[in-house]
């Protein structure tokens, strides 16, 4: 036998579920190197909420800059226009990775979905904490390429080449552009690890009864968005990869002949196109990997709070699952500019406005669950409508997009910058503070305040349009995106006010947030005690105690009999029957 | 005597019938409440499902790079028309024959390793009754030949990059040879985390781990071994037919 012990093997009985297992006492293992799925969800949730101050900050600074381009800030000094396309890069970059992709799935994805399904953790403890440091070091090699010589990169989240493949095109685009291409390489082994995590978890782990079709559209989902970020990820990995090679060891991936300040590069042949279509392979995808979990989170909580089950449940699965595919298929309408066949274009065309259909069905899904309903306007509620209201909003806009001939014209506008903020970042970030206010009572056993959660949603939710929704007339009126100022150029002179008022809504907005950090940390110590179960709500993760014990169940095993949103069940004994209730007999 | 022990009690029959099975769930009819080791097993495999996906999709899209980099048009100057700047490189196929052979080999001593391994878990709960012998078995390293022809395979790719080097094709020369290095390499990297997986597994022997998690380990450093040595035929493939 293997290992020479000569058949004389002893047969360790596996640990039955059922038997409580002790968390970890010391302070590293339980709160820094932890396996608990709840503490490393946190610890994304922290990381997460680190990095949206950081990408705040930057775009502060940004619209200080537009509409004061020679004011001293005090710490920073004055903006140059480089200085200016560093802070747009890692604004986006910090913002798309380390908040929109970080938050809604590492966060609230770990803590909750094993909850939710009945298990006692995720599948592979171990990769799941690996997962998570390894973010971490992408997190501060990316903040690392501020602190080097030059500065950070200037060639935006998307990073095209050649100006991102070439270290002399600029400054920033030496070692800083070369850490900030790292650490989308950290960030995507990360995710990968993290998307496996989720995939085996969600398909092997679930309680008894807990079928696909009972399962929280929550879980429906993170499950959905870890199988994007399995394809997509890897394809940006590839290109990051590629990207390095042209700009470390000469190769010609991506660089063709070109001459920077004067001097013939030694690249010849390349096409940065080819850069595009593998990034954009990985970007669209990445737009549902951003939104996918706040579409699960508002369908829970429109449910919960308006006492009715969520309208057509199927069609909700059904839906995400014709996103995510969608969403592989269409990179190409990101590419309109780029000159490609008018045959391509058109099938990129129709293949985008194709999306627009689930996303309807779930838009109607919403409103027809809430429709008569016994509304209960909680925060939470209140966030998870701001959702679907910015969804709608942000997402009308997608159409005109996904027409070439429309796009030629506003594609480098201020139009599609702010299609993609209330689409992708607002809404995935009001997705974000619904789950915070709805799951925070579980996580730490105490309510936020209302009155200011209230006072943070009114002036967050005003704030963001006042932001966002000029951008589409400024993107009409032909006011191009990128550029640092505007005050020389006299056509966007003209357009220089309604520059001014965003700024200061974007004051007033980046204020209320303190509310929102405030509200959090005083709640956390300070707040009235959560009851098991405050929102009467139906799923497991509210059958457990609160916070949920190292096991989240205490050594029982949940058994599922009822899908995830039964309320309002006629002859029920009250309106909600938790999915761990005996069966409901039906009504005849 | 035998006994008879009703499956339903007495008291009960002739009341409300019992509840319909509860069905679903991911250990539904397979492990139950408790993970044993098939359940454990299944776990395993299905993560190493989604990390062949995973890998899987970085090779699909450099084979994507190489097809359209391939056949992409570059300009020139001195004609004033756009030319293919492929070029080519003078691969040592007969180093990459042998090394093929060998990852090949070093499969098929893996599966032999994975099987035995799967053997002795099907056979522990017999083997550790006290006085049960099921004979003597060949105590053949499968594991330990796996990882020297494995070690073998990684020396064997470092040769054949030397002899590119020797033959003036490095990473940078044309885009052919930079794709020649680049499919190597990476498939060296996974193939060399193939190899700490290998030691691991081989450890849980060595450490007398118990004999269901060595059979994990060795179940799923087999199958990724595997995928490594197809990935490897597909990448000699494209290399040689996609010149």
């Amino acid at each position: 036998m293997a290992g020479g012990t000569g058949g004389r093997e002893t047969v360790i009985m596996a640990t039955p579920a059922t038997v409580h297992s002790h968390a970890p006492q010391g302070f590293i293992r339980k709160y820094i190197f932890s396996l608990d799925h709840k503490v490393i969800g946190l610890q994304y949730y922290f990381l997460a909420l680190t990095a949206v101050f950081v990408g705040m900050f930057l775009s502060l600074l940004m619209r200080i800059h537009m509409i004061w381009p020679t004011a001293s800030i005090p710490l920073v000094g004055e903006i140059k226009p480089e200085t200016y396309l560093a802070l747009l890069t890692m604004h986006g970059t910090i913002m798309v990775f380390f908040v929109l992709t970080t938050a809604p799935q590492g966060g609230f994805g770990n803590y909750i979905l094993p909850i939710q399904i009945g298990a006692p953790d995720m599948a592979f403890p171990v990769l799941n904490m690996l997962s998570f440091w390894t973010t971490f070091v992408g997190f501060i090699v990316i903040l690392c390429a501020f602190f080097v010589q030059g500065g950070a990169p200037l060639h935006g989240w998307t990073g095209y080449p050649p100006l991102s493949a070439v270290p002399s095109a600029g400054p920033g685009e030496a070692l800083g552009a070369d850490l900030w291409i790292t650490a989308i390489a950290i960030f995507c082994v990360a995710s990968l690890m993290g998307a496996l995590n989720f995939i085996t978890t969600t398909l092997d782990l679930r309680a008894k009864g807990m079928t696909l079709m009972r399962m929280p559209l929550t879980v429906w989902s993170w499950f959905i968005t870890a199988i994007l970020g399995l394809l997509a990820f890897g394809v940006l990995l590839s290109a990051g990869i590629l990207l390095l090679m042209d700009r470390n060891l000469g190769t010609s991936f991506y660089v063709p002949l070109i001459v920077v300040n004067g001097q013939v590069m030694g690249h010849k042949g390349g096409s940065p196109l080819l850069w595009q279509h593998l990034f954009w392979f990985f970007g669209h995808p990445e737009v549902y990997i951003a939104i996918l979990p706040g579409m699960g989170v508002a369908s829970q909580i429109l449910s919960t709070f308006s006492r009715k089950p969520i309208f057509g449940y199927r069609a909700m699965v059904y839906a995400m699952l014709a996103i995510g595919f969608f969403g592989f298929m269409v990179w190409g309408h990101h590419m309109f500019m780029s000159g490609m066949s008018p045959y391509s274009a058109f099938a990129f065309s129709i293949l985008t406005m194709c999306i627009g259909v689930p996303s309807a069905i779930k838009t109607f899904n919403w409103l027809g669950t809430m429709w008569k309903g016994h509304i209960r306007f909680d925060t939470p509620m209140l966030y998870a409508i701001g959702f679907v209201s910015l969804f709608v909003s942000g997402g009308l806009s997608g159409p005109f997009l996904a027409q070439p001939v429309l796009d030629i014209p506003l594609h480098d506008t201020y139009f599609v910058v702010g299609h993609f903020h209330l689409i992708m970042g607002v809404a995935a970030i009001f997705g974000i503070f619904a789950a915070t206010y709805y799951w925070f009572p579980k996580m730490f056993g105490r309510m936020m305040n209302e009155p200011l959660g209230r006072i943070h949603f009114f002036i967050t939710l005003a704030g963001t349009y006042a932001i966002f929704m000029p951008m589409h007339y400024l993107g009409m009126a032909g006011q191009t995106r990128r550029y640092s100022q505007f005050t020389e150029v006299a056509y966007q002179t003209k357009l220089l006010p309604l520059q001014t008022f965003m700024t200061y809504a974007a004051f007033v907005t980046i204020a209320a947030q303190f509310i929102f950090v405030i509200n959090l940390f005083w709640s956390m110590f300070k707040g009235p005690k959560a009851s098991d179960n405050p929102w009467d709500a139906t799923t497991l993760e509210w059958t457990t105690a609160t916070p949920p014990p190292h096991d989240n169940f205490g050594g029982k095993t949940p058994v599922v009999h009822n899908g995830p949103y039964e309320y309002g069940v006629p002859g029920a004994s009250k309106d909600y029957v938790m999915q761990t209730d005996p069966p409901t007999q039906p009504v005849h | 005597m035998a006994t008879y022990t009703p499956s339903t009690p007495i008291d009960d029959i002739g009341q409300k019938p019992p509840a319909p099975p509860i069905t679903g769930g991911g250990d539904d009819g397979r492990g139950g409440d408790v993970p044993d080791y098939g359940a454990r097993l299944r776990r395993a495999r299905l993560g190493l499902i989604c990390g062949i996906a995973t890998v899987g999709m970085v090779f699909i899209s450099l084979t994507s790079a190489y097809i359209f980099r391939r056949g992409l048009p570059t300009f020139q100057g001195e004609s004033n028309s756009y030319v293919r700047d492929w070029g080519s490189v003078d691969l040592p196929w007969l180093l990459l024959g042998i090394n093929t052979a060998i990852l090949l080999l070093s499969s098929i001593s893996m599966e032999l390793a994975r099987r035995k391994a799967a053997r002795q878990a099907a056979l522990a709960p017999v083997t550790s009754i006290p006085g049960i012998s099921l004979g003597e078995e060949k105590n053949f390293p499968w594991l330990g030949i796996t990882v020297v022809l494995g070690f073998a395979f990684l020396v064997g790719q470092g040769l054949a990059w030397g002899e590119l080097h020797n033959r003036g094709f490095f990473v940078s020369t044309n885009p052919s040879s930079s794709f020649a290095f680049l499919l190597t390499v990476a498939h060296a990297l996974h193939l060399a985390g193939g190899m700490i997986a290998l030691v691991w597994a081989s450890s849980a022997s060595l450490l007398h781990r118990p004999v269901e998690a060595r059979r994990i380990a060795v179940d799923i450093t087999g199958w990724y071994w595997h995928f490594m040595a197809v990935l490897w035929i597909y990448i000699f493939a494209l290399l040689g037919l996609a010149r």
